[in-house]
């Protein structure tokens, strides 16, 4: 579709903003509650600091913008939120230096936090109280990278929004929090204190949203009157216009509806900076009404859908504009990136059951085309009862090589949802949000607290309990691996040890879980989930419908192709001693390399189908889930797994010496559930039976990523097959694919280091291949059309 | 219990028949084309290959050699095939996989078992398995074979195939092959012999029975330049096919130069070093030429 020149200029302007980082928020919340009284609930004080932020935060609507509101005072700008985790003047210089996601922090900044920000919140912030709670176990393994926190500097969120704010404005959530408090029994129920001060709270934040529109409206009315632009003057009129309803009122057409997510968006991100991935969630779903009215109502439909089609591109260039907040430390190292995972789902099923797929979620597909952007993120929902014309047409993004939208298998995230209890229809109203979590949106608070390196376990079996980075004794003595008569003997150390770290670490987040309960209630974004509001509790302390919490298990693919080896080179063909794998890996495979392409090349391995390998896949698979799953969390809720890494395979690669798989030292591990990088000797089908080998309906989400060449995906019948080997994927009951439709720079990359290639499969003329099986001509032959064909 | 030799065996096959398919290589062939872009298939017995660039230096095939045809050479291993006896040894104990056999033996219920491993994926897409080669006639039985275990099975089968071969085999195999890719590389016999080694009659011969039949055919010419691709040729493509009893749809593949470090593997001489790809263009001018014989062409 084309794209206007305002959009044009707003999309520029969001890419060459330089991120950068804001004291605005910090100074106004050191203020606030430099201020405050003592004699305050916690919820109330924290719904007070909101309204503050809402009330005296600056206020910015660009030139030509439809979509109006920033979290800073303008694109790119990041906030920073020293309640939780306060940054030091070292910390505000890494961030401005480093090579990679760094933050422009300018000298106002720097004095600001140097004479109030710092100064005050100094053994103040949460992180600082977090890490003087925890014991000295738990911060031996995390430092030793066997797990990492994730809220050590940002608050639990992982929540997405359903279509109950298309229906309810702020005043309706403020007389539905009246009707809870006067229904409140002081006689009986002796938590009644505890709810009114909850309810006041999101009472106090919701009045506060509405103010942060009218202030939006003010600016707007402000600017029209000095327009000399005719045109312009009457959008930012417009502009007032709606800011007025909305988020006061539910919004009353497709305008109103994106500008009133974008208000609570905005809210629930400046409350907290909650990991991750807040968004609208089924956005074509929740549009679709808005969308018809839209084209009945006007006079000239045409024009409705491109208002409605520029509106959509500005709604997303807003959400580029929002760089994650700025980490420190091991969490920036674990997740370098200034993507904040929000996931647009499209498609999949309707509360009903019945197809979910409008004419927005066309239009959103195109949109997603159209803008090219990293935020937000995108997905496809796909049921069986989807069309593939629908998935054909997410393919044609795919292939032009971006990484947009992923594929879901819809009909597996609602089984996944109802096996842990969530009625059906709320399950259907889910989907999934980050990378691949599964949710119910608007109704649960499904928390990730940490990535899980399971190879590293195995580098502790392998070695009595102790770390040979540090020559620390992390976990117990499983017992010295030269004496292992068999494998069984290893497996049972590789237990004990994961049994050990699961331990600790769900001891860890018990503690963290209420420190947040305690501290750091948040009443916005309580009002949002069901049912909050009904029981008066806040969304950190068991107020949504459901709450669930995840560990994420990283390095599928390594920890399965090292069981395998051992097995097979130690146990079975006896080829190799115990001691002479460990003196080796010990040597990094130093005057060994012979000895490690045995371990590569003749070890049966993941991802290529073969029983020998998978089996040992799933019994980890069976491991894991059974020390974590149903295990209870603080809230009323209960442990469930997922498998996936962000980039986390890095940082915990990084920190894992060589391995049994022939992987080298401090090198990546395997990432999602995809096969070890070059592992995978068969083509595509064979990973996606030894992938679904898993029982991925027992998890809350696995990643599989995919490479394929663009030449693979040039035709019709290419995006046909690529369809067709979706469809049976999920057929397998897979839950996720995603497809990365590689460029050249990439298979110049293959070039330089074939062995992590070797899965990188090319079309090359009436046929396909593995690229790192032909020719260099021939390679370079195929570099030089793909640079041809790039879009 | 009757065994074949198979030199690869390819999954997510997309470009060799409807759906996707698992392609069965099968070594051997009567044809030595000049342009053949699977030289390992040609022979029908395993043969080893080498790829200097997974080589890491270790000696170990040295070592292992015991017919003494490995000696050292300026970038690695050099091959004696006069004395080499493709035994393997050569390839077992090399772990980084430069040397490999190219050819092992498997069994019917070996190869149905791969073959089985992707049946969702068939389901799905309505593809199937390729008995491709080499020549997989050439294996005759154990096509057959396979052939029909896959259609007790239910699943799709093509048979990409050269031709040559007796009409009594093509016909039994007849029943049991959804779709043959027949290659088609030119008209005049002179020139297929001189080309690929032999006469093509028995090629157009069986063509024409197959057309007779009404099986469904897909007629697949490779475009090599400067053999089958100028104006008679193509005259004498079109005239032959759209005088079959059942005019055959058709594909046109360009030739591509892509098996040239195949034969150095192999040791052996590829006979067009440097001749250049056909242009996009060219092959669409050739297309266009042929439809105006009323045919389906695919390029």
């Amino acid at each position: 579709m084309p794209i206007s020149d305002r959009v044009r200029k707003l999309r520029q302007q969001s890419l060459d903003a330089r991120e950068t980082l804001s004291s605005e928020r910090a100074e106004l919340l050191t203020e606030f509650y430099a201020q405050a009284s003592n004699l305050v609930s916690t919820p109330v004080q924290r719904a007070r600091s909101f309204a503050t932020l809402m009330e005296h935060k600056s206020i910015y609507i660009g030139t030509g913008e439809l979509i109006v509101g920033e979290k800073g005072s303008a694109p790119k700008v990041a906030p920073t939120y020293p309640e939780l985790c306060c940054h030091s003047l070292e910390d505000l210089d890494i961030l401005d230096s480093r090579e990679k996601t760094s933050f422009k922090v300018d000298a106002h900044t720097r004095q600001a936090y140097a004479d109030t920000v710092i100064p005050f919140w100094q053994g103040r912030s949460l992180r600082e109280l977090l890490f003087l709670e925890m014991t000295d176990e738990w911060k031996a393994a995390y430092e030793a990278g066997i797990f990492t926190e994730f809220m050590e500097q940002r608050a639990p969120g992982h929540t997405v929004l359903d279509g109950k704010i298309y229906h309810t404005g702020m005043l309706d959530f403020i007389a539905r929090i009246d009707k809870s408090l006067e229904g409140l029994d002081f006689l009986n129920d002796p938590q009644a204190y505890s709810k009114q001060e909850e309810l006041k709270a999101m009472r106090i934040t919701a009045q506060a949203l509405i103010r942060f529109g009218e202030r939006h409206a003010e600016e707007a009315r402000c600017q029209a009157h000095t327009e000399n632009d005719p045109i312009r003057r009457l959008e930012l009129e417009k502009i007032a216009e709606i800011c007025t309803h909305v988020p006061a009122n539910a919004p009353r057409d497709f305008w109103e509806a994106l500008q009133y997510y974008w208000f609570v968006h905005l809210g629930v991100t400046t409350e907290l900076n909650t990991w991750d991935s807040f968004c609208p969630g089924h956005l074509d779903r929740h549009l679709e009404p808005f969308f018809q009215k839209g084209l009945e109502t006007s006079e000239v439909s045409a024009d409705f859908r491109s208002l409605a089609e520029e509106l959509l591109h500005c709604f997303w260039i807003k959400f580029n504009n929002q760089p994650a907040p700025p980490k420190v430390g091991v969490t920036a190292a674990e997740s370098g990136t200034y993507t904040d995972f929000a996931q647009i789902n499209i498609g999949g099923l309707l509360a009903d059951g019945s197809d979910g797929i409008s004419d927005v979620s066309y239009l959103l597909l195109d949109v997603i085309e159209d803008m090219r952007l990293l935020q937000p993120s995108s997905s496809i929902q796909v049921s069986k009862k989807n069309p593939d014309r629908f998935v054909k047409r997410a393919a044609k993004i795919i292939r032009t090589g971006f990484g947009q939208p992923s594929i879901f298998n819809a009909d597996m995230v609602v089984q996944e949802m109802v096996r842990v209890g969530k009625s059906l229809p709320d399950a259907r109203d889910g989907g999934t949000s980050g990378c691949v979590e599964t949710g119910a949106f608007g109704k649960e608070a499904y928390i990730l607290t940490g990535y899980f390196n399971i190879p590293k376990i195995l580098e502790l079996a392998l070695h009595n309990g102790l770390d040979p980075r540090t020559g620390q004794q992390l976990g117990p003595q499983s017992g010295d691996p030269a004496h292992f008569a068999a494998f069984e003997d290893l497996y049972t150390a590789f237990e004990q040890q994961m049994r050990t770290f699961i331990d600790i670490k769900i001891k860890g987040n018990n503690l963290i879980e209420q420190l947040y309960a305690t501290y750091m209630p948040a009443p916005f974004l309580s009002l949002l989930v069901d049912d909050c509001i009904l029981k008066g509790k806040d969304y950190h302390s068991g107020g949504p419908r459901y709450d669930s919490s995840y560990i994420q298990g990283v390095g599928m693919g390594t920890i399965t192709d090292c069981l395998s080896a051992i097995k097979e080179h130690v146990f079975e063909k006896n080829d190799l001693s115990m001691p002479q794998m460990l003196t080796m890996l010990e040597a990094d495979f130093e005057g060994f390399e012979r000895q490690r392409q045995l371990l590569l090349n003749k070890t049966p391995r993941y991802g290529n189908d073969d029983p020998r390998a998978d089996d040992l896949l799933v019994r980890v698979f069976e491991t894991y889930y059974g020390l974590i799953e149903g295990r209870p969390n603080t809230r009323g809720g209960r442990y469930h797994i997922n498998l996936l890494p962000t980039t986390c395979h890095i940082y915990f690669g990084s920190v894992t010496g060589a391995t049994p798989d022939g992987r080298q030292a401090w090198t990546p591990l395997s990432e999602g559930i995809s096969p070890v990088q070059g592992a995978d000797r068969h083509g595509p089908t064979a990973v996606l039976k030894s992938a679904a080998r898993m029982d991925h309906v027992r998890t809350g989400g696995t990643l599989l990523n995919q490479k394929f060449t663009p030449q693979l995906l040039k035709d019709e019948d290419g995006l046909n097959k690529l369809v067709q080997l979706v469809r049976s994927y999920f057929k397998l009951d897979g839950h996720h694919i995603q497809f990365n439709v590689v460029d050249a720079e990439t298979l110049r990359l293959a070039q330089k280091n074939p062995a992590r290639y070797r899965d990188l499969i090319v079309r090359v003329a009436g046929y396909s291949d593995y690229f790192c099986d032909l020719s260099l001509a021939l390679q370079e032959e195929i570099i030089a059309r793909t640079e041809h064909q790039e879009f | 219990m009757l065994n074949g030799i198979v030199f690869d065996i390819k999954k997510y096959s997309i470009n060799d028949g409807p759906g996707i398919r698992t392609t069965i290589f099968l070594k051997g062939c009567p044809l030595r084309c000049w342009w053949c872009h699977n030289p390992e298939s040609q022979a029908s017995q395993p043969q080893v290959i080498f790829r200097p660039n997974r080589c890491d230096l270790c000696g170990a095939c040295l070592e292992a050699c015991e017919h003494s045809a490995l000696s050292w050479g300026l970038n690695g291993p050099l091959t004696d095939r006069a004395v080499c006896e493709s035994c393997g040894a050569c390839a077992q104990v090399c772990y980084a996989e430069a040397r490999q056999l190219v050819g092992r033996q498997m069994s019917l219920p070996e190869v149905m078992a791969e073959i089985k491993q992707d049946i969702p994926f068939y389901d799905e897409s309505g593809g199937g398995v390729t008995l491709s080669g080499g020549e997989p006639l050439f294996q005759k039985e154990f096509s057959l074979e396979i052939l029909k275990a896959c259609h007790k099975q239910d699943i799709h089968t093509v048979l990409d195939t050269c031709g040559y071969a007796s009409w009594q085999i093509i016909e039994q195999a007849v029943p049991f092959v959804d779709l043959f890719l027949y290659d088609l590389k030119v008209i005049d016999a002179g020139k297929h012999k001189q080309y690929t080694g032999l006469s093509n009659e028995c090629i157009l011969v069986n063509l024409q029975g197959l057309s007779r039949l009404g099986v469904n055919v897909l007629v697949r010419i490779p475009v090599i330049p400067g053999v089958n691709d100028d104006d008679q040729e193509m005259q004498q493509i079109g005239e032959f096919l759209s005088a079959l009893p059942n005019p055959p749809p058709l594909e046109l593949l360009a030739y591509h130069n892509i098996a040239a470090a195949k034969y150095a593997g192999l040791d052996t001489e590829y006979a067009l070093p440097d001749l250049k790809p056909p242009a996009f263009e060219h092959i669409q001018t050739l297309a266009a030429r042929l439809r105006g014989f009323d045919l389906s062409v695919k390029a």
